[in-house]
C-alpha cells in the first residue's frame, strides 16, 4: 500500500478504473448485463423481447442500406426499389430482409404481448412497462404504415389512400387533418417525401427513445416470470435473489439458441418465400401506383387487419373509426382491467383461461377477416368478433375478480 | 418436453401466415396451371426468343438488362446480339420496345404495360391463360375478346401460330332468377401454324421467360438460401452446447 501512496500521478488500475471515474461503465454494465438477475425458470415465451430487439438491428442496418439506393420521389421510387432487386449488389437480399424484417417485427411483437398476458407482466408494478411498451406498438404501426408507401406500387398507393381517408370521419377537423397528413389534396409526391423522412429519420429515432426507456424501466423493477412471483423475496447472503441467475452469461447464452432458431425460420421466409403467398409482398404492389386504376381489392397489410376488420364491422364511418382507434388503443388499460391477485396463468382459475383463449382465436380471426373482402357472411363473422375483442377487454374486471385462483408457491417452479 | 411444445404453439402462429394466398387477380374464374419449369435453360432460351419476336415489339420491360439474360440462359455476348437484340447495342441495355407511347394511346387506347413484373403482380398462370385466351368476338374493335382479361385492348398478337378460336358460353339460369353464362370451352375455328399442343409449350416458355425475368435472382437466391440453412444449423449445434456448458451449474 505505502508503495502505492508513493506513486501519485500515475494512474492506478488501467484504462477500466480511468473510464469508471469519469463515467459509469462497469456501472451500467452490472446493471443491466453482468449482475442483471431474472428468473432461472424463463420458458420459450420470453425469447421474444430480445428477438424484437434482434429484428429492430436487422430494420436499421438494411434501411441504412436501402436508402442509399433508394429515391423518394413519385417518379422515381418503384423504379428505384426495381434497381436496388436487380443492380444493386446484394440488394434483393437487403431489400427482403427489410420487408419480411417488417412482418416479423409484427409476429415477435404481438407473441412478445400475448406472454405478458400469459404471465400478467403488465401488473403492477410493471404497469410502466407495458405503457410504454404499447406506445413502441403504436410508433411500430406508423413506422410500417409510412414504409409501405415507399415502393410506390399500387397497394402502397391505394393502401395508403384507404387509411389516410379514414382520418376524414372526424367530425370538423376531419377533412383538413387528412389534407395535413397528405400535404396536397391526394397522395402524391410531397405524401412520399414526407413519409420517407418520417420513416427514415423521426420515427426510428422515436422507436430506439422508446425501446431504451422500455428496457430501463424493466431493469429497475425486474422481469417477471412464469409463476408471476417476486423473485426478490428470496434472496442469498450474496443479496442475489435465489431464483435468478444473471442476464449475462446464463440468459444470454440461451438467447442465443433462440435467436438461431428464429434466423433460421426468417432466412427460410427469405431465401424461399420473400412474397410470403402475398402476405408480406402483396402482388398487386409489383405493379406502379396508377392514380387513375384502383385495385379490385385493397387490403391493409396483415399486421393491421384485425384493427380494419373492426372498422369495416361498423356501418358509421365516425364510429368506425372511433371503435377502429379503440381497438388498437384498449390493451393499454390491462393493468387496470385485470383484477386478479394472481399474475401468472398458472395459478389463475378457468374464467380467466376461457377468456384468453377466446380472445387468441378472436385476433387471429379478425386478422383472417381483414384480409377478406367485406361481403355476406365475413361482415356478419367481424362483427361478432369485435364484440368479442372488446369483451375481453370491458368484461375483465368482471371474471378476473371473480376467479378462483390457486396458492402462489414462494419459490419458482420447473414444468418440464 | 412443455418447453418445446410452448415454442412449437409459436411456430404453429408463425405458419398460419405461410399459407399460400389465392391469387387476388385476374378474372375467368378457374385458372389452368402454367407448370412451368424455371430450371430448364433451354426453356428459357425458347420463352426469350418468342418474347423478343412477339412482345418486345410493343412491350417493354425497362428493368431487364440483356447481360442478366445471357448470364442466367447461359448465352453468350454475340449469341445475345445476333439473336435477341433488335434493337439494342449493348447489352448492359434494357429491353425497350420501340412503339412511341403517345401513337399507342391512340392506337390502343393505352399505352401496352410494361412486362417485367407481369408475372410477380398477376402470376404465371394468369400469363399463360391469358395467351391461350383470346377468341373472337363481334364486340370488339380488334375482332378478339380474352377470357382472362374481358376487354381487353390487346390483339391476337398470336393469331398466325394459334389460329383463331371461339369461346363456347351456356347460359346458366340461377335459383334468384338471374342469368350467369358459364365458359364451356373452345373450339378452333381456323388452325394457325401450330397444333395445339405446340402451341401450348410455346406459351409456357414464354410464360417461363415472363417469370424468370420478374425475378431473374429467384434460383440464386434459393441455392444460397440453402446454404444459409446449414450454416445456421451448425451455429445451432454449437449454440446449444454453449448454453448448455453455461448452465452446467444451475439447478
Amino acid at each position: 500500500m505505502a508503495r502505492i501512496e508513493a506513486e501519485v500521478g500515475k494512474p492506478q488500475g488501467g484504462l477500466m478504473k480511468w473510464i469508471d471515474d469519469r463515467f459509469p461503465f462497469t456501472k451500467t454494465l452490472e446493471h443491466h448485463v453482468t449482475k442483471y438477475y431474472a428468473s432461472k425458470n424463463f420458458n420459450w415465451w420470453y425469447v421474444f423481447g430480445v428477438l424484437a430487439f434482434v429484428v429492430l438491428a436487422i430494420q436499421l442496418l438494411t434501411g441504412i442500406f436501402l436508402t442509399m439506393n433508394y429515391k423518394p420521389s413519385a417518379d422515381e421510387a418503384f423504379a428505384s426499389v426495381e434497381y436496388i432487386m436487380r443492380d444493386v449488389e446484394w440488394g434483393w437480399l437487403i431489400r427482403y430482409m427489410h420487408s419480411t424484417g417488417a412482418s416479423f417485427f409484427f409476429i415477435v411483437v404481438y407473441l412478445h404481448m400475448f406472454r405478458a398476458m400469459l404471465y400478467g407482466s403488465y401488473k403492477k408494478p410493471r404497469e410502466l412497462i407495458w405503457i410504454i411498451g404499447m406506445l413502441i406498438l403504436l410508433v411500430l404501426m406508423a413506422e410500417a404504415f409510412a414504409g409501405y408507401l415507399l415502393p410506390w406500387g399500387q397497394m402502397s398507393y391505394w393502401g395508403a389512400q384507404v387509411i389516410i381517408s379514414l382520418f376524414g370521419a372526424i367530425p370538423v377537423i376531419g377533412d383538413g387533418l387528412v389534407e395535413f397528413i397528405r400535404g396536397d389534396y391526394s397522395i402524391s409526391d410531397i405524401t412520399l417525401n414526407r413519409f420517407f423522412a418520417l420513416h427514415v429519420i423521426v420515427l426510428p429515432l422515436a422507436l430506439i427513445g422508446l425501446v431504451f426507456v422500455h428496457i430501463v424501466a424493466l431493469h429497475e423493477v425486474g422481469s417477471n416470470n412464469p409463476d408471476g412471483i417476486d423473485i426478490k423475496k428470496h434472496k442469498g447472503p450474496d443479496g442475489v435473489p435465489l431464483d435468478g441467475i444473471a442476464f449475462h452469461p446464463y440468459h444470454t447464452s440461451k438467447d442465443l439458441v433462440a435467436i438461431v432458431v428464429f434466423l433460421m425460420v426468417f432466412s427460410a421466409v427469405v431465401f424461399f418465400a420473400p412474397e410470403m403467398g402475398g402476405y408480406f409482398l402483396e402482388h398487386a404492389n409489383f405493379e406502379p401506383a396508377n392514380v387513375s386504376a384502383t385495385p379490385e381489392h385493397i387490403a391493409p397489410v396483415w399486421y393491421f387487419t384485425p384493427y380494419y376488420s373492426i372498422l369495416r364491422a361498423v356501418p358509421d364511418k365516425f364510429w368506425g373509426f372511433v371503435l377502429f382507434a379503440a381497438s388498437v388503443l384498449m390493451p393499454m388499460f390491462l393493468p387496470w382491467l385485470d383484477r386478479s391477485r394472481v399474475r401468472s396463468i398458472r395459478y389463475r382459475g378457468w374464467m380467466y383461461k376461457t377468456a384468453l383463449s377466446i380472445f387468441v382465436v378472436t385476433f387471429l380471426a379478425l386478422l383472417w377477416l381483414g384480409l377478406q373482402p367485406a361481403e355476406g357472411i365475413y361482415v356478419l363473422l367481424a362483427r361478432i368478433f369485435s364484440v368479442l375483442y372488446f369483451a375481453f377487454f370491458l368484461l375483465m374486471p368482471y371474471y378476473t375478480a371473480r376467479d378462483k385462483t390457486k396458492p402462489v408457491p414462494d419459490r419458482v417452479v420447473y414444468h418440464d | 418436453m412443455i418447453k418445446v411444445r410452448q415454442f412449437g404453439s409459436a411456430l404453429v402462429l408463425c405458419a398460419c401466415f405461410m399459407a399460400p394466398q389465392a391469387m387476388a387477380a385476374g378474372g375467368g374464374g378457374h385458372l389452368e396451371p402454367a407448370d412451368i419449369d424455371p430450371d430448364n435453360v433451354a426453356s428459357l432460351q425458347r420463352g426469350a426468343r418468342n418474347y423478343m419476336n412477339y412482345c418486345s415489339g410493343c412491350h417493354s420491360a425497362e428493368y431487364v438488362r440483356f447481360n442478366t439474360i445471357g448470364k442466367q440462359l447461359e448465352l453468350s455476348e454475340e449469341q445475345l446480339i445476333d439473336n435477341l437484340m433488335f434493337n439494342a447495342e449493348k447489352t448492359f441495355e434494357t429491353i425497350r420496345s420501340s412503339m412511341p407511347t403517345k401513337d399507342a394511346e391512340r392506337w390502343f387506347g393505352q399505352a401496352p404495360p410494361d412486362l417485367s413484373l407481369m408475372a410477380r403482380a398477376r402470376g404465371a398462370d394468369y400469363i399463360y391463360n391469358f395467351l391461350k385466351g383470346f377468341y373472337v368476338s363481334e364486340k370488339s374493335p380488334t375482332g378478339v375478346d380474352n377470357l382472362v382479361l374481358a376487354g381487353t385492348s390487346m390483339p391476337h398478337v398470336l393469331w398466325e401460330l394459334q389460329g383463331y378460336q371461339e369461346a363456347r358460353f351456356e347460359d346458366h339460369r340461377n335459383e334468384d332468377g338471374s342469368v350467369t353464362s358459364e365458359f364451356k370451352g373452345f373450339e378452333l375455328l381456323s388452325a394457325g401454324s401450330m397444333d395445339p399442343n405446340v402451341y401450348d409449350e410455346f406459351v409456357r416458355d414464354t410464360t417461363n421467360f415472363l417469370a424468370f425475368i420478374a425475378e431473374p435472382i429467384r434460383q440464386d437466391r434459393r441455392t444460397i438460401g440453402v446454404w444459409v440453412l446449414i450454416y445456421l444449423v451448425v451455429f445451432l449445434i454449437i449454440a446449444r452446447m454453449l448454453k448448455k456448458q453455461i448452465w452446467k451449474d444451475v439447478e
